[in-house]
């Protein structure tokens, strides 16, 4: 069990100076502890693969494909933008709570254009602190206790605490492998429809779609989102589009909002990631784009947390928006341009994963792959802690053995399919080719290093 | 919309948009905005361009409880402060802003069942985020000492027996603003010491809410009541570099408490956000490694801003004495409440007598006069809003030039 969560559940530990000699405990009032612990919303809530991973991975000789950060710069317009913005008075100072004036008039200009629909500003936009930030005032502003919420598996792994500290219990359906494929792409995992279906229940508040998905890449087919939107609208549920990795989309694919299906605007909310778009993941702004009858509950969700992003960064968020907007269907979009620059890094990886005798899952949309390592037969069985799942030994073993990081897929997943997942690990390749070089080496010398 | 947000919605929420639009309508003079209308100083712009000029992990996620540099010049700045060796690891966090640690703080250990103490009067969030929490906001109002000078922020006090009788089982935290917004008071070390002993008497937490640390004026002394015996380990204390560095649109916030505490508060940082933007944590660390080396000499912002605002303040107390307006001088922060009650004024708005009298006056003040103010009423719980509803806020954090303007009209005020 994570260190961290046997922390957080257990009640007040009280210093071991306190204990006189014959044990007993004794509470001087100056240094005595309060007994008030954690509310109960986030009770259990803390294991955090993230903050396990960054510690495992801080020794700047390991090959880090794990977590989702860029290495490559992000377009040299968008960090003068922020350089430019940063040296400008009134944009030192707070802004509009629910989102910088030039910021959300920009989003509702490309959003506007790419879902073919008139996008309000003012009450159909939030801007928040990430991607992340987005489905968090979601989570509160939409979803109660006792509602159910339905997950798809594999899926990014803080939808499932967020779910738990509204008070709702996840529903989880995982994507199915098609049998007998020697090549695996994203399209080949899929939702059983009478799966799915089963699901649906009149407790079920919503459903988080995350499409290009992470980290199996699949980007969902206009026919696999209809199933969606027809359970959503037969149940009437909401659903949360995930679509970080929207721009994201390799050649002969296509992504599709499931808010512009019919009977969908009105019970969708869509996220957006600046981070993602533009390769910034520092700046964490993203956006909730919807009807305004569910904006308007993110938007009181967020007046009463952070109240506002910082400013300077919104607007030079706003400067790359409308640069792009400018250029949109041109080869020198940005939009367009980075997918292309991330397939020939796909390709790249997918072909020496394979040269080596794992079976990469070769995605459709994002950049992460995922990597079946069963051929591998690598046996960890003097790995301790046997509760511990195949991929989180491997994982902690190639970062320890071969220095090369991954992120175990069985943390993206519920108890009840580890088993089905334990043999992947997912590796990110939105890496400059210095960093896949090095991959490439650790990987080729594989039995020999 | 999910029940935690109906049960809480803030009333007050509509006259704070009314407010705005109407100065926007009126184009006012603001002194109600509780910002800065200057940049921030020199060294923290050009730390922060450095930084997105840096190198590419300037754009990239950070650590995500808190930037490195930040987290370690954060313990190094305070430990020194709180009489505490501050652990950067273990017993810091970095949020979009303090009130985002307020959030997170509050989320983080108050639930149905539990309540609040909240003096008054207080920054509007902290009662909706008790509210959000399932918690009960249990107010109690600092008051004017008999035989104290009723335009001292420092004579307004706290009653010692009308404290503890907030207290009770239930009591999971207090909430202190210290120095206080709206009414600028910065509370002596006997009173913290007061509020201490009742937090170690019924074993309660208290959130310190120190955004305004560093503007005390008159030789006050800020005290930090995590400082003092017992304290440190049930004390939150929370900061801003949006006040701290004239920068508010940078949100950037932290919370400071010891480790058991710490990893509550940074469970609900993890869920909401994950991680802060890199490039202005980074800039904030070498703000704070740059006053931790002029710390108490003549070049620290941290003495130049409280100089250069308190004779802003001063001005700005004259003019409003010379109008029959009572100002209550603050010690501390960058705002100012004046008593309006004495200031005769027909305010012409038949059919809003049951509003509070405070809320009207600046409705006129903003039509009329072009000026803008804040209504103290709005920082009060609704069983004392009407016993404190003569009272304006205006903010002094503002430009010379603004605040000739203000001048200006406020010597035409009964014109």
């Amino acid at each position: 069990m994570n260190i961290t969560r046997r922390v957080l559940n257990c009640k007040v530990i009280y210093p071991s100076s306190l204990f006189n000699s014959r044990g007993r405990f004794c509470t001087s009032q100056s240094t005595r502890m309060s007994r008030h612990t954690n509310s109960k919303r986030i009770e259990g809530l803390n294991k955090n693969v993230w903050v396990v991973f960054t510690a495992m991975t801080s020794d700047p000789s390991i090959v880090n494909l794990g977590q989702g950060k860029p290495d490559i710069p992000p377009p040299s317009y968008v960090k003068e933008a922020l350089a430019k913005a940063a040296s400008v008075d009134d944009l030192s100072q707070y802004t509009r709570g629910f989102g910088h004036p030039c910021l959300v008039k920009a989003l509702s200009q490309v959003y506007g254009k790419v879902c073919g629909r008139q996008i309000d500003p003012f009450k159909e936009i939030l801007v928040t602190v990430g991607g992340y930030g987005s489905l968090f005032s979601t989570m509160q502003g939409l979803v109660d206790e006792g509602d159910e919420v339905i997950i798809i598996e594999p899926f990014f792994d803080c939808y499932l605490p967020m779910v738990k500290m509204a008070g709702a219990k996840p529903v989880l359906i995982p994507l199915r492998v098609k049998s007998g494929k020697k090549t695996l792409t994203g399209a080949d995992w899929f939702l059983d429809p009478n799966e799915l279906a089963s699901k649906f229940s009149s407790k079920t508040k919503a459903i988080i779609l995350n499409t290009p998905n992470n980290p199996i890449g699949k980007v969902f087919t206009r026919e696999e989102l209809q199933m969606i939107a027809d359970l959503c609208i037969k149940h009437d549920t909401l659903c949360i589009s995930d679509e970080v990795y929207e721009w994201l989309v390799y050649k002969g694919h296509q992504h599709i909002k499931i808010a512009t299906l019919p009977g969908m605007w009105d019970r969708t909310i869509t996220i957006g990631s600046g981070g993602k778009t533009f390769s910034v993941t520092g700046w964490k702004l993203g956006w909730s784009i919807g009807p305004e009858h569910l904006i308007k509950h993110l938007q009181t969700v967020m007046q009463n947390s952070l109240y506002t992003c910082p400013t300077p960064l919104q607007e030079a968020l706003a400067q790359g928006l409308l640069h792009n907007f400018d250029l949109m269907g041109q080869p020198e979009c940005y939009f367009s341009s980075l997918s292309e620059e991330l397939e020939v890094k796909r390709d790249r990886l997918a072909a020496v994963l394979q040269e080596v005798g794992m079976t990469p899952i070769i995605p459709e949309g994002g950049y992460f792959m995922l990597v079946d390592v069963t051929s591998l037969n690598q046996d960890l069985s003097h790995m301790a802690d046997d509760d511990e799942a195949y991929d989180w030994k491997f994982v902690r073993w190639m970062i320890k053995e071969k220095k090369l990081a991954a992120i175990p897929v069985t943390a993206f997943v519920g108890d009840e399919s580890k088993k089905q997942f334990e043999k992947y690990i997912r590796f990110c390749f939105i890496k400059q080719d210095g960093t896949l070089d090095a991959a490439e080496h650790i990987l080729k010398n594989w039995s020999q290093i | 919309m999910a029940r935690r947000i109906r049960a809480h919605l803030a009333e007050d929420d509509d006259v704070w948009c009314e407010l705005g639009h109407l100065s926007a309508e009126y184009q006012t003079v603001n002194l109600g905005l509780g910002f800065p209308d200057f940049a921030p100083p020199d060294f923290v712009r050009e730390a922060f361009s450095d930084a997105v000029n840096g190198p590419p992990r300037m754009h990239q996620y950070t650590r995500s409880v808190g930037h490195r540099p930040l987290v370690e010049s954060l313990a190094r700045f305070f430990s020194r402060l709180m009489g505490h060796q501050i652990d950067p690891q273990g017993e810091v966090v970095v949020t979009v802003g303090a009130y985002h640690a307020l959030f997170c703080t509050i989320q983080a250990l108050v639930e149905e069942g539990d309540e609040v103490i909240i003096v008054e009067p207080f920054f509007d969030c902290y009662q909706s985020m008790v509210h959000l929490s399932g918690g009960k906001s249990v107010p109690v109002p600092l008051r004017q000492k008999s035989g104290g000078c009723a335009s001292l922020s420092g004579d307004w006090v706290l009653s010692p027996e009308e404290l503890e009788s907030k207290f009770s089982s239930l009591t999971k935290a207090i909430v202190i603003n210290n120095p206080n917004n709206p009414l600028g008071k910065v509370y002596t070390r006997e009173e913290l010491q007061m509020i201490a002993d009742l937090c170690i008497k019924y074993d309660v937490i208290c959130i310190s809410d120190e955004v305004y640390e560093w503007l005390t004026y008159d030789g006050a002394q800020h005290v930090r009541i995590a400082s003092l015996p017992g304290m440190w380990e049930r004390t939150v204390t929370i900061g801003s570099a949006g006040k701290t560095f004239s920068a508010t649109g940078w949100k950037v916030g932290w919370a400071i408490s010891q480790g058991q505490i710490m990893k509550f508060i940074r469970a609900v940082q993890q869920i909401s956000v994950s991680d802060c933007p890199t490039a202005a944590q980074e800039a904030v660390a070498r703000g704070f490694q740059r006053e931790y080396e002029v710390f108490g000499t003549a070049q620290s912002y941290f003495l130049q801003l409280p100089a250069l605002l308190q004779t802003k303040r001063d001005n700005l107390a004259s003019t409003l004495e010379e109008m029959g307006l009572k100002p209550i001088l603050p010690q501390g922060g960058y705002f100012m409440i004046v008593d309006i009650s004495s200031f005769k004024v027909e305010l012409n708005d038949r059919g809003s007598e049951d509003q509070p009298y405070d809320s009207r006056f600046v409705k006129w003040m903003i039509k009329e006069k072009g000026l803008s103010a804040i209504p103290v009423s709005l920082f009060y719980s609704r069983q004392h809003k009407k016993d404190f509803d003569k009272y304006i806020r205006l903010c002094f954090i503002k430009e010379d030039s603004t605040l000739e303007a203000a001048q200006d009209i406020l010597k035409k005020l009964d014109q």
